[in-house]
């Protein structure tokens, strides 16, 4: 019955489909059904040392690196072709970039982690979550840097596109996707998994205020025109303002008049 | 025009004893919480002083309130809403919770459980972020309380601005007030301008700023955003809190539970209405000394037939505008210009305002005989330096300060000639540019106090936009987290039945 049976198929051809059903509706399901709980769980109150620093570095390190991977995964290949970039030129590309944003971020995630678990602060106040999943993000980007080594030594972008494929593959459902990744080297298979765990794992933690953080400057510098809000239980100030008209219009002729 | 109602505010700092019943009632309705501990939504200071948390009134330290820039354009102080989200992953201006002061609670349980022993047991401080003991307390709620510690570091008060302050750390000079403090509700409220969420926003009925505990992301912007730092992170839901007017009081026409609880009787409510158009310009006056007379004329005079009218248009209720006809806040800002707002000079127009204290002759003494100009004592010879009240209440601005020291003082004379020798002396309140009567109604209102004078409330009108089905198996009021579980802070996907309470929302 199993025969044939292979381990990367769970890994790379149904896992990520769980993962991201898991992420996409327990996002839903907490921003829906809890979203008191919904924030970015700051400690800056408790203790600043340490996470200015650590926390910039780690955050402007990871967004780069987030991004990175957004783009340079799901570009469709012809429109590098189209382009008429050379694969290994893009492959440089995600090495002298992500390389030192993931430093980076590797950086400001070993404060912020050094943080989290001396001070006595952070730590009483720290959930067995917020570590754990510090941990596995701290772990993910060594492994990526790691992944560096592996990549250095064959720059024709050969495998950057397999995992090009790979990742287009199964956002447009194609079942065969994992067979593009079975051979790689065990690093990058590692990053990947821990990738997927994490991603399964975030509507779970405070990794959720990422969704925030990309909303809010939309809304606030887009959709908010000044600065303030008022909220109102009544009808709006137009609506009001006519409806007042109206009963002052029909009022109007009713009306006595002290003559009368 | 358009108009809004709110509840204003006044403390009349002449009669605060400084007993902090305000902060102990408030304590416990509203922060007895996990979290929250180190967080009072009221304090009573000493004043000069540097507050709570310290050094709060420094703005060159915590950018908090508004700036102007040349063009007279107005940005909050801790950047424009671009350096807003730049600063989102580590907030520079934010205070630490020692500024405010770590919580503890004192380890009483050892007096019941301690074994027999040699020493007598005794509970010592233990923080309630670590439980760890804390070998010495460094700062508590009200560190200063009645001139404590040394005159060196309470005269770094920020209202001794342009005060030769070295004589007031002399014994025989000394001096020192009671400043009651709590959130402004202000009309241009920084937290509220500063917050990327968009979770603080100002109630159209009743001017109560508030913030929406299921949109508020912690992004902790308003920490610094507000000049008064009134709003406080609660470390353990990792939200943002802050004074709520007691809103469900309000709202049924009770005063908030500070005022209710006052024993001084320092503290008034009472309707304002406004014209929400001149708040932009009146926050951008160009002087800070401006900023004062910018807010009044920001009010708008509820006697007034055409003011009347366009409320009514704009859906002020009958009832408000009644209300705001007898409001004490009216009375004490705008008829005796007695009131004040705090800091006008951070251009929030807060709508908490507080009446000036008298303070003893401090010459008397010395020249063995009271100051006098034109029969009235001189109140610039008051032993609370009218340039630090007008640094609090004016933005340094001592004109107006006199006027209402002088006006609050012949009330005294008037009303000592009406009870020691029976005449109604007009002389006195003509020299204040008031009447006998006016002095009179002054004297019922602040002196006087009676509950039914400090407080004028009409209660909010629900039943004019809520339809009461919808409500009906809702929440009520909880500390955040609204029918969930109830745990606050703790991460679940599926909370308890949730009602919405959405209002729509007008931005500007």
């Amino acid at each position: 019955m199993f025969e044939g049976f292979d381990i990367n198929f769970i890994i790379f051809g149904v896992m990520p489909y769980v993962a991201l059903t898991v992420f996409l509706v327990g996002s839903i399901a907490r921003y829906e059904r809890d979203p008191f709980t919904w924030k970015s769980s700051s400690s800056q109150l408790l203790r600043s040392k340490q996470l200015i620093w650590g926390s910039i570095l780690f955050h402007v390190g990871i967004l780069t690196v987030f991004f990175g991977h957004l783009v340079g995964l799901f570009t469709p290949v012809w429109v590098l072709d189209a382009l008429g970039v050379p694969y290994g030129l893009k492959q440089w590309m995600a090495v002298l970039i992500g390389g030192p944003a993931g430093l980076a971020a590797l950086i400001g995630g070993t404060m912020l982690i050094h943080r989290r678990l001396t001070d006595p602060r952070i730590r009483a106040t720290s959930t067995t979550l917020d570590i754990l999943i510090m941990i596995l993000i701290w772990l993910q980007l060594a492994i990526g840097l790691l992944t560096i080594t592996q990549s250095l030594q064959h720059m024709d972008g050969a495998e950057m596109i397999r995992f090009m494929e790979w990742s287009q593959s199964v956002v447009t459902w194609n079942v065969n996707a994992w067979v593009t990744v079975v051979d790689v080297h065990w690093l990058f298979k590692l990053h990947i998994f821990l990738g997927l765990i994490i991603t399964m794992l975030f509507p779970f933690t405070r990794l959720v205020h990422i969704w925030s953080g990309f909303a809010a400057p939309f809304r606030y510098l887009l959709t908010r025109p000044g600065y303030q809000i008022v909220r109102s239980r009544r009808r709006p100030l137009e609506e009001r303002r006519r409806a007042y008209d109206a009963r002052q219009g029909k009022a109007g002729p009713k009306a006595t008049t002290p003559a009368q | 025009m358009k108009v809004r109602a709110q509840i204003g505010k006044v403390l009349n700092l002449d009669k605060c004893i400084g007993c902090h019943t305000c902060s102990v009632t408030c304590k416990n309705v509203w922060t007895t919480r996990e979290g929250v501990e180190y967080a009072w939504f009221n304090n009573v200071e000493t004043k000069p002083g540097t507050g709570y948390p310290t050094d709060w009134e420094n703005q060159k330290r915590w950018n908090g309130g508004w700036s102007r820039s040349k063009s007279g354009k107005l940005h909050p102080k801790q950047g424009s809403k671009w350096r807003i989200m730049a600063n989102i992953f580590a907030n520079p201006s934010m205070p630490e919770i020692d500024d405010y002061y770590e919580p503890f609670d004192f380890d009483h349980d050892h007096l019941k459980s301690a074994p027999d022993m040699n020493a007598f047991p005794t509970a010592r401080p233990r923080s309630k972020i670590t439980g760890e003991r804390m070998e010495k307390i460094e700062k508590g709620p009200n560190w200063e309380e009645i001139l404590g510690g040394e005159f060196a570091k309470r005269s770094a008060d920020y209202n001794f601005d342009k005060v030769q302050k070295d004589i007031y750390g002399e014994y025989e000079n000394t001096f020192m007030m009671y400043l009651p403090r709590l959130c402004e509700h202000c009309l241009n409220p920084t937290c509220s301008a500063s917050c990327p969420s968009g979770a603080i926003y100002k109630r159209e009925e009743d001017g109560i700023v508030l913030i929406d505990q299921e949109k508020c992301r912690g992004w902790r912007m308003c920490i610094s955003g507000c000049p008064y730092k009134k709003v406080y992170y609660n470390w353990d839901t990792g939200k943002s809190e802050k004074c709520t007017f007691c809103y469900p009081r309000i709202e049924s026409g009770q005063p908030t539970v500070c005022s209710e609880t006052c024993v001084g009787r320092i503290r008034y409510l009472g309707v304002i209405l406004y014209d929400a158009d001149k708040i932009e310009a009146a926050a951008s006056a160009e002087r800070e000394t401006d900023l004062y007379g910018a807010q009044l004329d920001v009010f708008l005079d509820p006697n007034d037939p055409d003011v009347i009218a366009a409320a009514r248009r704009d859906g002020v209720p009958e009832d408000w505008i009644e209300a705001a006809k007898i409001s004490p806040i009216w009375k004490m800002a705008m008829e005796w210009k007695v009131a004040f707002p705090l800091h006008p000079e951070y251009r929030t127009l807060p709508m908490v305002w507080y009446i000036p204290p008298l303070s003893p002759i401090q010459n008397a003494a010395q020249a063995g005989q009271i100051a006098m100009s034109d029969q009235m004592p001189d109140v610039r010879s008051l032993r609370i330096p009218v340039q630090y009240l007008a640094n609090m209440l004016t933005a340094g601005d001592e004109e107006p300060i006199v006027h209402a020291l002088e006006r609050m003082s012949a009330m005294r004379l008037y009303m000592r000639a009406l009870t020691v020798d029976g005449v109604r002396d007009e002389g006195i309140a003509a020299r204040v540019g008031m009447s006998g009567r006016m002095i009179e109604d002054m004297y019922k209102i602040m002196a006087i106090a009676d509950y039914e004078d400090r407080f004028a409330i009409p209660t909010a009108h629900r039943e004019q936009n809520e339809a009461g089905a919808d409500i009906r198996g809702g929440c009520g009021f909880t500390d955040g987290n609204g029918c969930s579980s109830g745990e606050t802070g703790k991460t679940s996907l599926f909370g308890g039945k949730k009602k919405s309470f959405a209002l729509p929302l007008e931005s500007f």
